[in-house]
C-alpha cells in the first residue's frame, strides 16, 4: 500500500534557511543542506524548498542550492519560488531537483503548466495554490495570501489537472499559521475531485491534526514548517501515532 | 566500474551523486567502443518511454545493449525499455524481457502518477535485495508499470494492480522505483548491484 507522506517545508533566502530552527544538534541551523539531512534521517518522506530570494541572481542561487541538496540527500525534493519559464525548470531539473512547484507564474500564464508537463513530464510539475475564503467562495491568492485574484480555487485546480499538473500543493491561508488544524472540508472536496496526488498544507499544530487530515480527507501527503523546525513535533513520533491509527507510513529505523 | 549508458534521456545528477556518496566508481557510455571499459552498466531514464526508445535507437547502441553479457540495471524508464512493448507512445521496446509496459487505469482511489513510497515484496531470492528486508519502502513516481510475471518478477508492489517493482533475467536487472531517491535501502540496492 502506498504510504502517506510527511513533508517538511524549508524557506530559503540567499542560500540560507530563514525561519528559526530549534534543533539542538545542528552545527549550522541556517544551512539548508544540513537541515534537510537531519529531516531525512528523522524519516521525512520528501522535502520542499521554497526559495524567497528576490535578487536577479536568484536562478543561480537556486541551482547551487539544488545541487548541494541532490549531492547529499537520498530522498526526493521539490523546489519552488519564482519559476517563471521553461529555462528555470530545465536548470533545476539538471541540477537534480525531482519536482518543481509553480504558483503565481501559472496563475498569470496557465499555459506554463502545459509547457512544463510536455517538456519534462507531469511527475515533475507541482501546482502550488494558496487559497483563502472570501464570502462563501475559496479564491486563489498570490504573494503569500496577500493579493486576491478572481480565480475560484476549486475550478483552478481542476483546470491545472487538465493542463498537466502532476500534483497539487494546497495551502489554506485561513489556516496557515493558526496551528488549529488543516482545512479538512475543502481538502476533502479537492481530493475527491482530482485523480492526481494532493499535498495538504496550512494549519498543522499537533499530531492529531495529521491524523485528522489523513482520516478525514485521504490526501496523499501533509506538509508543515514550524512544528517541525521548532521541534514541537518529531517525525518518528508522528509516524508512530499515524501507524497506530492504521495510516500507512514509511518507518525509518536507524 | 559501472558504465552509465547515455542516450539523451533524462538527468542523471541524482544517480551519480548517490554513486559518489557510496564510493562506487562510474563512467559514461556514449558509444559502442566505450562498453569495454566497464564491467557492469546502468540504463537510466525518465520521461516518455516511446521518446526514450526513439532516442536509444538514434544512439546506435541498441544491438550492443541486447548482446550484453555483463550485469546491467535498468532504472524507471530504463527498466521499461527492456520490455517488449510500452503503451506509452504504443512503442516497441528492446524485448529483452517478453513482457509488457502498461498504463495504470485512471481511478479516484488509485491516483496516477503512482507517486511516493510503497512496499517492495520479494518474489524470488536474489543478491540485488541482499540486506534489504522484505516489504521495505522505495520511492516510485510513474504512470506506466510492468506487468507481474512469475518468470521474471524479482519483487512486486501492490497498487491498483500488483506489478513488477523489479525484474531479472540472466545478466539483466531492472527496477521501477528510484534507488537513488529511496533512502538507505535504495543505497543498499545500488551497493548490491555494484557487487553482483
Amino acid at each position: 500500500m502506498l504510504s502517506k507522506r510527511i513533508i517538511p517545508c524549508l524557506d530559503v533566502k540567499d542560500g540560507r534557511t530563514v525561519k528559526g530552527i530549534n534543533f539542538v544538534d545542528l552545527r549550522d541551523a541556517g544551512d539548508p543542506v544540513e537541515l534537510a539531512w537531519n529531516y531525512s534521517e528523522q524519516g521525512a518522506d520528501e522535502l520542499v524548498f521554497l526559495d524567497i530570494t528576490a535578487t536577479h541572481e536568484r536562478r543561480k542561487t537556486m541551482v547551487e542550492l539544488v545541487k548541494s541538496v541532490a549531492r547529499q540527500i537520498n530522498i526526493p525534493f521539490t523546489i519552488g519560488g519564482g519559476i517563471n519559464e521553461i529555462a528555470d525548470a530545465d536548470a533545476l531539473l539538471n541540477a537534480g531537483a525531482d519536482k518543481i512547484s509553480i504558483n503565481s507564474a501559472a496563475v498569470r500564464n496557465p499555459a506554463l503548466i502545459d509547457e512544463l508537463a510536455k517538456a519534462f513530464g507531469v511527475q515533475f510539475v507541482i501546482l502550488a495554490v494558496d487559497t483563502r475564503r472570501v464570502g462563501d467562495q475559496n479564491l486563489v491568492h498570490l504573494n503569500g495570501g496577500r493579493i486576491a485574484t478572481e480565480k475560484d480555487t476549486f475550478e483552478w485546480i481542476l483546470e491545472a489537472e487538465q493542463r498537466g499538473a502532476g500534483e497539487i500543493l494546497l495551502t489554506s491561508m485561513d489556516h496557515d499559521g493558526t496551528k488549529g488544524g488543516f482545512d479538512n472540508v475543502f481538502l476533502k472536496k479537492v481530493n475527491d475531485a482530482v485523480h492526481i496526488p494532493v499535498i495538504a498544507s496550512g494549519g498543522a499544530g499537533s499530531v492529531q491534526h495529521f491524523v485528522d487530515v489523513f482520516e478525514q480527507t485521504n490526501v496523499d501527503a501533509a506538509l508543515a514548517a514550524s512544528v517541525f523546525h521548532y521541534g514541537e513535533i518529531l517525525i518518528p513520533d508522528l509516524k508512530a501515532i499515524l501507524s497506530q491509527h492504521q495510516i500507512e507510513v514509511r518507518q525509518v529505523f536507524n | 566500474m559501472i558504465g552509465i549508458i547515455r542516450y539523451g534521456a533524462g538527468n542523471i545528477f541524482s544517480l551519480t551523486a548517490a554513486l559518489e556518496r557510496l564510493g562506487i566508481a562510474y563512467g559514461m557510455v556514449h558509444s559502442e567502443a566505450d562498453f569495454e571499459h566497464f564491467d557492469r552498466f546502468i540504463i537510466p531514464g525518465v520521461g516518455h518511454a516511446g521518446a526514450a526508445m526513439s532516442k536509444l535507437e538514434h544512439s546506435g547502441l541498441v544491438n550492443k545493449i541486447k548482446s550484453l553479457q555483463k550485469p546491467t540495471l535498468g532504472i524507471c524508464v530504463g527498466m521499461q525499455l527492456l520490455t517488449a512493448h510500452s503503451e506509452e507512445g504504443d512503442a516497441a521496446m528492446l524485448n529483452i524481457f517478453p513482457i509488457q509496459t502498461k498504463r495504470f487505469a485512471d481511478s479516484a482511489e488509485y491516483k496516477v502518477p503512482h507517486t511516493g513510497w510503497n512496499r517492495v515484496n520479494h518474489e524470488i531470492a536474489n543478491p540485488l535485495f541482499a540486506n534489504i528486508p522484505n516489504g521495505s519502502h522505495f520511492y516510485f513516481v510513474h504512470s506506466y508499470f510492468i506487468e507481474f510475471n512469475p518468470a521474471f518478477t524479482l519483487a512486486s508492489t501492490d497498487y491498483s494492480t500488483k506489478f513488477s517493482a523489479a525484474i531479472y533475467k540472466d545478466n539483466f536487472y531492472a527496477v521501477q522505483f528510484h534507488p537513488e531517491k529511496s533512502g538507505r535501502y535504495g543505497e543498499q540496492l545500488l551497493t548490491n548491484f555494484s557487487n553482483i
